[in-house]
């Protein structure tokens, strides 16, 4: 809002002027910038340690803006994706979004990948009032509460501990109940929450924590964790990994010979084609969550057509082949602001917003409606078991019944093998 | 919580953890303990021996173990050739300490890219019969996927020790950086038998890296969280001591692993490096020092 | 100390630095002070590390370690008192020199590339502890919701970008002041020999301990902002590797035995980096701080000062 200014002497007046600039900018920005195309920018981890998935989470946004511009664009004006890329790296964040929206001046910011590059995007967003529909991050708004923030990671109103409810749920119908319990978790931030949010709830339930460590991403070899889990003699074990550390504790397990009843629950990375085919029948068993299978009761509408595209389009980037996980939520979270711009019929963001809080969106990923904490106002976190996996190809893992939906109900194909340990 | 089948899985799997370890801090040992050439990109080396396995393994399904042997002699020339860069650049010049260790990190960024750009951010792994089997000794278990590494390492040690104790160039390599002169003097030329050296030391990453990829899925990244494990390890061998580089190899594996099955895994770490700051502290020429 | 150019200079860039900040003098665009701020972080943090690794030789690999620390000490002060950066600021850089007059005695013994390793454990030693530290968010991170708006200066960040412009200013001149003080030929003497320095009478054991102290205090105050800035810190960002390999290739491009050597490496490659990051936006980006760090040390030993020298004709 330089331009509002360049000759303002005093402070105050300048403060004063300031916050009239924010009012008139906001209301300005959209009919002054609009020009013949929608800017979306945002910035996404393509190197550095998330790169992986920010990677394909960028290809499902490109099929989007494809998909988008063929059908004749969002109110008649073609999209447009300006990205840049953070190297995972959450000092890099503030610099890209400012970029964005004063040199680039995008009509709309999305964020990237994971709480770490969404948090540090937050205060710039809130200060113009943007929405701000964001990919994959946990609880980022409990301390932001700010209500333009849009979460399409299904982790539900309470994130914390509606992210493992649906494993203390299957594990509370088996007879007899479990009694006792072991959590473990990398130390970091994904994994601590997910910890946390698991040992509050079993605490509510009564179940006696026999174990409760933490371990340091680095560790290469885990079979003296899962004995020392073993020693204890746990009826369940929770885990919260990240990938090197999900096939670490896998392995482990494996070998151990791991006697829980259920063993799983946030393990970050089975979900991915490269680690699921490096894993193979190690992975039957295990009850853990998800966001998308191919399932009979999760055929969304477009979603297939949407895979395909991906799939296609992912060939020989280095990317995940199957694009499962996180890939149909990238496309929808752009879905949704397209739906609520279309609805809101102009580019006003205080508008979008409040159509965004209030309607019902369908896309891929089924129909979205948030809470008004900007989560998903009901949580849809599958927790889907590994059956019947014989071998290690590719294939394998695109048929129905490999991983079969447990939780929640309305979504259930299948039942459960129980115990882990058979 | 304790018991004695605990403490000797503990003990079992921290002497495995610790073969591996002592594979990875091999060659560093040679380069750095030796010749005195701060290596620091030689994790990166390894990485990249870690992704020659997994071509091999991935395309044609060959053997990772052999494939880091057979990679041995082409990572040595590579080795040879950096060499070459790193005297002429710094060491004629007797300007290594710094300028030699900035050389070397900007090495371990360009291999890292480099993996980055061919092969992508993905985990990568590799499948061997031996991956995944689990023998029972007792209540002690011992899993295949880092008993086979653990063996490949001693006999890699084996190898390396007999060389340098027993032929004449090998102990040229040993005398090397202690004294010059004397090295002249008996007609061995030190800059070609650094260069050898320094071969040898990246030579083994190719093996080091296959054994990386057997025990964990990588990616590119992954090489600078060992730069911290492998210094300490060969500075608390005692610079250059090869059975000392087991030694310590050993000990660290080890207490990481009892300390992450007694205390909690997310002090493991920590307790390595603080033996490593005790020891530089108090005993700075290593458990083996000369 | 006696004023000359340099002062005049400094001082121009302050008043400079404060009519754009503060009047709105030039129509500068927001970014240009996001990106400015974070290459101003480096020159603080490249002529910190030269501090010690220029002047007096020894290798510093632990710069994260020193800079996550100030940046956790704002964190605690923000937890405890809410507590406005002008307190941050001054209690992060105490916290560190502290630290680096711990590390200073604990690598008393340690020459060369010990020390340097040492540097290294002690960064992930810390790194450990924060993770393992729940009061300041742990491995999950902490929240801090700095404010929008702050008089005289208008936008929040252009008053960090000013404040940083200060430290940095204090920084360059007290790291020209060593250099040209009996502390820097202490310095250099050490970087020189050792050995005969100390038999020359040089007190290299408090010399030591002076540029670990002193090396620290600078990289804590330029940590100390930092969770105002990202408005989230969590270990693996504020322990960054980055922040090492930067502070390391500065120096090394700009020329490290003098002041003004960590400037204009900061100043290039930082916004060559800022640039990078929002034009070629891929692997490249890396490739550039490995490539030109290789370059320069191969092609340039005295980096770009040393070249400038020898194209003036009176190198040294």
């Amino acid at each position: 809002m330089k331009s509002f200014g360049k000759k303002r002497l005093f402070g105050s007046l300048k403060k004063s002027l300031g916050a009239a600039a924010a009012v008139v900018g906001v209301a300005l920005a959209s009919p002054v910038q609009a020009g013949d195309t929608i800017k979306i920018g945002f910035g996404m981890a393509l190197t550095g340690g998330l790169a992986g998935a920010g990677k394909g989470a960028l290809i499902a946004m490109q099929v989007w803006a494809e998909d988008v511009n063929a059908r004749g664009g969002i109110l008649g004006k073609p999209v447009e994706l300006v990205y840049y890329d953070d190297q995972t790296n959450p000092a890099t964040v503030p610099g890209i979004y400012t970029k964005l929206l004063d040199v680039d001046e995008v009509d709309f910011v999305v964020s990237g990948y994971g709480t770490n590059l969404i948090a540090p995007a937050m205060p710039i967003v809130m200060q113009r009032g943007l929405v701000f529909p964001a990919l994959f991050g946990l609880a980022v708004n409990e301390k932001f509460k700010y209500d333009n923030y849009f979460q399409i990671m299904p982790a539900g109103p309470e994130p914390m501990t509606d992210w493992s409810r649906g494993f203390f749920s299957i594990a509370m119908a088996q007879d007899p109940p479990p009694k006792t319990i072991a959590l473990v978790g990398a130390d970091a931030e994904f994994a601590r929450n997910a910890v946390k949010g698991a040992r509050e709830t079993a605490e509510k339930l009564g179940l006696e924590i026999v174990y409760d460590e933490s371990y340091h991403p680095r560790t290469a070899d885990f079979s003296p964790i899962v004995n020392a889990i073993q020693a204890r003699n746990p009826d369940i074990v929770f885990v919260g990994s990240y990938p090197p550390d999900s096939v670490g504790m896998v392995k482990a397990a494996t070998e151990v010979g791991l006697k829980a009843k259920l063993f799983g629950g946030g393990m970050v990375g089975l979900q991915f084609a490269s680690i699921m085919t490096a894993l193979g029948p190690k992975l039957n068993g295990i009850v853990n969550y998800d966001f998308w299978v191919p399932e009979p009761t999760l055929r969304f509408e477009g979603v297939e057509e949407f895979l395909a595209k991906y799939q296609t389009a992912a060939e020989g980037k280095g990317v995940d082949p199957l694009g499962y996980y996180l890939q149909p939520y990238a496309y929808a979270y752009l879905q949704v602001l397209d739906q609520a711009i279309t609805a809101a019929g102009s580019m006003d963001h205080a508008e979008i917003g409040k159509h965004m809080r209030d309607a019902e969106f369908d896309t891929v990923v089924g129909k979205v409606k948030f809470a008004p904490n900007g989560e998903w106002a009901k949580t849809r976190v599958l927790m889907v078991q590994y059956q019947g996996i014989e071998d290690s190809e590719l294939a394998t893992f695109t048929k129905q019944g490999t991983r079969v939906v447990l939780y929640p109900n309305e979504w259930v194909s299948g039942t459960i093998n129980y115990p882990y340990a058979e | 919580m304790f018991s004695v089948d605990l403490l000797l899985n503990a003990l079992v799997a921290g002497t495995l953890l610790g073969g591996f370890y002592a594979a990875v801090s091999l060659g560093l040992s040679v380069s750095f303990g030796q010749l005195n050439i701060v290596n620091i990109a030689h994790p990166a080396f390894v990485i990249l021996g870690s992704y020659v396995a997994y071509m091999g393994n991935s395309r044609w399904g060959l053997d990772p173990i052999l494939l880091g042997l057979a990679f041995t002699p082409v990572f040595f020339f590579i080795g040879v050739g950096v060499y070459r860069v790193y005297y002429e650049s710094f060491e004629r010049k007797d300007d290594e300490a710094l300028r030699g260790l900035a050389f070397f990190f900007g090495v371990m960024f360009i291999i890292e890219v480099g993996l980055i750009m061919v092969y992508g951010v993905d985990f990568r792994s590799v499948q061997a019969p031996y991956i995944g089997q689990n023998w029972k000794l007792g209540g002690v278990g011992v899993p295949t996927r880092m008993f086979v590494p653990f063996c490949v390492s001693i006999l890699m040690f084996a190898a390396v020790y007999l060389y340098l104790s027993r032929t004449f160039n090998g102990r040229a390599i040993m005398a090397v950086a202690q004294d010059r002169l004397a090295l002249q003097l008996m007609a061995a030329d030190p800059v070609r038998i650094k260069q050898l050296g320094f071969g040898i030391g990246i030579g083994t990453t190719a093996l080091a890296g296959a054994l990386l990829i057997i025990i964990i899925p990588i990616e590119p990244s992954i090489g600078r969280l060992y730069i911290g494990q492998v210094f300490a390890i060969a500075v608390l061998a005692g610079l250059g001591s090869i059975p000392g580089t087991l030694v310590a190899a050993l000990v660290l594996g080890i207490a990481e692993s009892v300390v992450s099955t007694f205390f909690g895994p997310s002090w493991a770490p920590a307790v390595a490096f603080g033996i490593l700051l005790l020891a530089l502290a108090f005993r700075p020429q290593g458990l083996f020092g000369r | 100390m006696r004023l000359d150019a340099f002062h005049v200079v400094a001082a121009a860039v302050a008043l400079l630095g404060a009519a754009v900040t503060i009047f709105d003098l030039l129509p500068i665009n927001k970014f240009a002070f996001f990106a400015g701020y974070v290459v101003l972080q480096y020159v603080v943090l490249a002529t910190a590390w030269n501090i010690m690794g220029g002047y007096m030789g020894y290798v510093n690999f632990g710069t994260a370690g020193f800079f996550a620390v100030g940046a956790y000490t704002s964190v605690v002060l923000y937890n405890l008192m809410q507590a406005p950066l002008i307190v941050m600021i001054p209690v992060a850089g105490a916290v560190c020199a502290l630290l680096g007059l711990g590390m200073g005695y604990l690598t008393l013994r340690l020459r060369g590339v010990f020390f340097a390793i040492a540097t290294l454990a002690l960064a992930i030693v810390l790194e450990t502890l924060v993770v393992n530290w729940d009061y300041v968010g742990g491995a999950t991170g902490a929240y801090i919701l700095r404010a929008r708006e702050i008089a005289p200066f208008g936008d929040y960040v252009e008053f960090l970008f000013f404040v940083m412009l200060l430290l940095a200013i204090f920084a360059v001149s007290a790291a020209r002041w060593i250099e040209r003080s009996k502390i820097g030929r202490g310095f250099a003497a050490i970087r020189d020999d050792e050995v005969a320095a100390e038999c020359a009478g040089v007190p290299t054991l408090r010399l030591k301990l002076i540029a670990t102290t002193v090396s620290g205090f600078l990289m804590g105050v330029a940590g100390a902002p930092f969770v105002l800035y990202v408005g989230f810190v969590e270990p693996s960002s504020a322990f960054n590797l980055v922040y090492a390999v930067n502070s390391i290739a500065m120096p090394m491009i700009g020329g490290a035995t003098t002041w003004a050597g960590p400037l204009i490496g900061a100043l290039l490659l930082g916004s060559v980096q800022q640039v990078a990051t929002v034009t070629i936006s891929s692997e490249l980006n890396l490739l550039i701080v490995g490539v030109l760090l290789v370059f320069f040390v191969i092609a340039a030993p005295e980096g770009i000062v040393g070249l400038v020298r020898k194209w003036r004709g009176g190198g040294r």
